[in-house]
């Protein structure tokens, strides 16, 4: 009998904690094929954040760290500045990535750090039980702002991937989605353009992916699907923001 | 080697170097910005790297991630610099990693001043941030010592996989003194770096983590920890005697460049025939309890004097454990007990312990 | 213990971090235990700028000094907040070309030398650092001339079109002060 899908070797066979219909474990999966399908396994070292993916390091099946809130950039600064062979990614929240560590993610983008950042944006805190996000969309109801986000508060969501992408720093950047075959199809050959670019040294590397979280929406996952591509998608517009080749022939400070 | 008149913070650079330390994260911040400026110049020469960080909170955790990759790593800063590394400290502490940390105090607190002060002993010794967890903490009252205790401090970090701090004033950063520095010992592996994450060829993969979400691991692994401080307290201490052979009445104490201050009135009184023994912790923790409390037993009065508002003190008097007074005079801000204070506190001193026995 | 306490001050951009650094050079050829303690912080950038040098036989005590052996002021400032510091008996290089009033101590010497006249005549008005440095040593003898010079050398190395001048400047202050020294 033909064999047609198996276990990737980029993931450990632990079982994973996230709740019913998230799409964390696809993200994870995409990562870990990448990283087995570019031969990239045994020279890898992942980051992984605090919020829901706190645990990553369970689950990828390559040497990983544990960061404080939002600093994996900063440790992956260190740990790909002192082993450049090594091919080193942080996976990150909206939380973690936006709001607590967003001084460290804008200044390794703007040294063009040579790692790759998966960026999970679900819109909302989710491990510590749905509190409002930099991410959370306008009137988006949360714990923290239960009449839904009030924008002349708290101002409006932070689009991460074209903040990046005003960087003068050569980059790759692309956004994509989780919440449909075709799209995570797609989402795959980004993850993989992005640590195809780490492996030839060229930049610094960010994938944002939307993502959902039926939990703290309180939608089933069909339903978040559809509340995904309605709500998040017209203002987080997918595709490649940004790509190294855009630099070509107009600088040399690039490397 | 012939010895070289160098401001502290170079030296300290230089002496990283000489360590076998090529790697630097760090941020700018007066007194000590000579040391991220020296190296910025120096690293490159070596092969080595030098990054300024974003910040003092980036900076800890690009120590984090380079020594997790199993490098000799080191930072510097100075005290409001350091309240924001507490956070990386914490980290590297907990997942028992090597590295060196130099804070060249200035005065809190909060933004505070710029000028020489001792006010973060406490937070080096006791209080460095969230959990349970030791640094080594070394003071250093000479550039010489300072260089000599940089090699000093790479070698403990390694044998016992910790943070090691090194507490300076902002004297001992912008003074220049002669120094003589040990052979070069750059490219100086590591020792066993089996904890490293170098990529999992050939082996288990490896995790660098503090995260126990079970109780009783998280218990073992504090048990771990104490465990560890408890060897290096066995191991470790070191001190310096001043003026103690003869009998004396009133003991001195001091750390850093004010236990050098206190080492000069202690000359200025031998020389008016009276006698003070001194005594300065060069582990400021594992502080040297026993071979302090030995000389308080000979002492029947003890002053301490530092440039804050009394903070090794409280060490002084858990040795001291009650038995003989303890006057303590401090000035911080910036302001520098001079000699002439020095001595007039030992004089009132002397005059509370009932006259003092005199030297030859 | 032989220890010389030197204070050396003015605005900063005037050199005097520059001749104590000079001076510590010098001494430790000599062999002498020495120490550089600088005021820093933005006094160093426009306000006054002070330095001490510890010159000793034996290693170096406190560097922190408040009653020095000796003091060379650049401007009114600095000679009116140290000159009542300095040790009885002890000397005062006071640069009379920017200070309009001399020390009021009759229990130490006294060097009135107008310093940037010296060195512009030497060459350069820049160098009255080097002349008020020149003055101290010609007048104490705590490191040779010769040996002095040297270092001024080393130290402009990488600039080598100012070495004439500097060392003239010092040169010459050194005169005046080893002449001062033969009247006092």
């Amino acid at each position: 009998m033909k064999k047609i899908f198996s276990y990737t070797d980029g993931l450990t066979k632990k079982t994973t904690h996230y709740c019913p219909g998230c799409t964390h474990g696809v993200i994870h999966r995409m990562v870990g094929e990448v990283i087995e399908e570019l031969g990239l396994r045994e020279t890898t070292v992942g980051v992984a954040p605090v919020g829901c993916s706190v645990l990553a390091y369970e689950y990828f099946n390559c040497d990983m760290f544990e960061a404080s809130h939002g600093r994996a950039p900063a440790v992956a600064t260190g740990a790909k500045r002192c082993r450049p062979n090594l091919t080193v990614f942080t996976y990150q929240g909206d939380g973690d990535l936006a709001s607590i560590g967003m001084a460290e993610i804008v200044h390794a983008a703007n040294r063009g750090e040579k790692f790759t950042t998966i960026f999970v944006n679900n819109a909302i805190y989710g491990m510590t039980g749905g509190q409002m996000a930099p991410t959370t969309m306008p009137n988006q109801r949360a714990t923290t702002c239960p009449m839904g986000r009030d924008v002349e508060q708290v101002g409006h969501p932070i689009k991460v991937a074209e903040l990046l992408s005003s960087l003068t720093t050569p980059a790759y950047v692309a956004r994509v989605s989780s919440h449909t075959p075709e799209e995570t199809v797609k989402a795959k050959a980004a993850i993989k353009q992005a640590f195809q670019y780490q492996k030839e040294g060229r930049c610094y590397t960010f994938v944002e992916v939307l993502s959902i979280c039926p939990t703290n929406w309180g939608l089933s996952p069909r339903e978040s699907n559809i509340w995904l591509e309605k709500e998040m998608m017209p203002y987080y517009p997918l595709g490649v923001l940004k790509r190294p080749e855009d630099f070509e022939g107009e600088t040399d400070g690039g490397n | 080697m012939a010895k070289v008149l160098m401001k502290g913070n170079e030296a300290i650079g230089e002496a990283a170097i000489r360590a076998g330390c090529i790697h630097f994260f760090g941020y700018p911040i007066t007194p000590q910005s000579e040391v991220p400026e020296y190296l910025s110049r120096r690293l490159p020469e070596v092969g080595g790297l030098y990054l300024q960080a974003e910040s003092e909170v980036a900076a800890s955790n690009m120590i984090y991630g380079a020594a997790g990759v199993g490098v000799r790593v080191l930072t510097t800063s100075s005290s409001p610099g350091v309240s924001l590394m507490a956070e990386g400290l914490s980290y590297i502490a907990a997942c028992e990693l090597p590295c060196v940390l130099v804070n060249i105090m200035r005065a809190g607190p909060g933004l505070g001043g710029i000028l020489p002060a001792q006010g973060d002993y406490l937070q080096a010794t006791k209080g460095t941030a969230h959990g349970d967890f030791n640094l080594i903490v070394l003071a250093p009252s000479s550039v010489q010592e300072a260089v000599d205790l940089m090699l000093v401090a790479f070698e403990l970090a390694e044998k016992y996989r910790n943070p090691v701090i090194l507490i300076g004033d902002g004297m001992i950063g912008q003074m220049m003194e002669p120094v003589e520095f040990p052979e070069v010992k750059v490219g100086k592996p590591l020792g066993p770096t089996d904890y490293a994450l170098t990529g999992c060829k050939g082996r288990e993969r490896r995790i660098v983590n503090s995260l126990y979400l079970d109780a009783q691991k998280l218990n073992d692994h504090n048990e771990k920890l104490k465990a560890k401080f408890e060897l290096i307290t066995e191991n470790e201490q070191r001190w310096e005697y001043y003026n103690t052979e003869e009998p004396f009445d009133v003991l001195l104490t001091g750390f850093g460049m004010m236990a050098r201050i206190c080492k000069t009135a202690v000359d200025v009184l031998k020389g008016e025939g009276i006698n003070i023994g001194l005594f300065r912790p060069i582990t400021a923790k594992p502080f040297p309890y026993k071979p302090l409390r030995e000389l308080i037993d000979r002492s029947k009065r003890v002053l301490c004097v530092e440039m804050n508002m009394g903070q090794m003190l409280l060490d002084v008097q858990f040795a001291a454990e009650g038995t003989v007074p303890i006057d303590f005079y401090g000035k911080a801000g910036g302001i520098i007990p001079s000699v002439e204070d020095v001595v007039e506190q030992l004089r009132a001193a002397i005059a509370k312990a009932g006259g003092s026995r005199s030297g030859k | 213990m032989a220890v010389t306490e030197v204070l050396m001050a003015g605005f900063g951009g005037q050199g005097m971090l520059l001749s104590g650094k000079l001076l510590a050079y010098a001494a430790m050829e000599h062999g002498k235990e020495v120490s550089w303690l600088p005021s820093y912080g933005p006094e160093m950038r426009g306000g006054t700028a002070n330095v001490t040098v510890c010159v000793s036989d034996d290693p170096v005590g406190s560097p922190y000094i408040i009653e020095p052996v000796a003091l060379l002021v650049m401007n009114q400032p600095s000679l009116e907040k140290f000159g009542p510091r300095v040790k009885k008996g002890g000397i005062i290089v006071v640069n009379t070309s920017l200070i309009p009033i001399t020390a009021d101590r009759d229990d130490c010497t006294v060097l009135n030398i107008a310093a940037n006249d010296i060195a512009k005549e030497a060459g350069t008005a820049r160098a009255a650092n080097l002349v008020m440095l020149g003055a101290y040593v010609g007048w104490s003898g705590i490191v040779d001339e010769s040996v002095t010079i040297a270092k001024i050398e080393k130290e402009f190395a990488s600039k080598a079109k100012f070495i004439p001048a500097n060392v003239a400047a010092f040169k010459a202050g050194y005169a005046e002060g080893a002449k001062m020294k033969g009247g006092a």
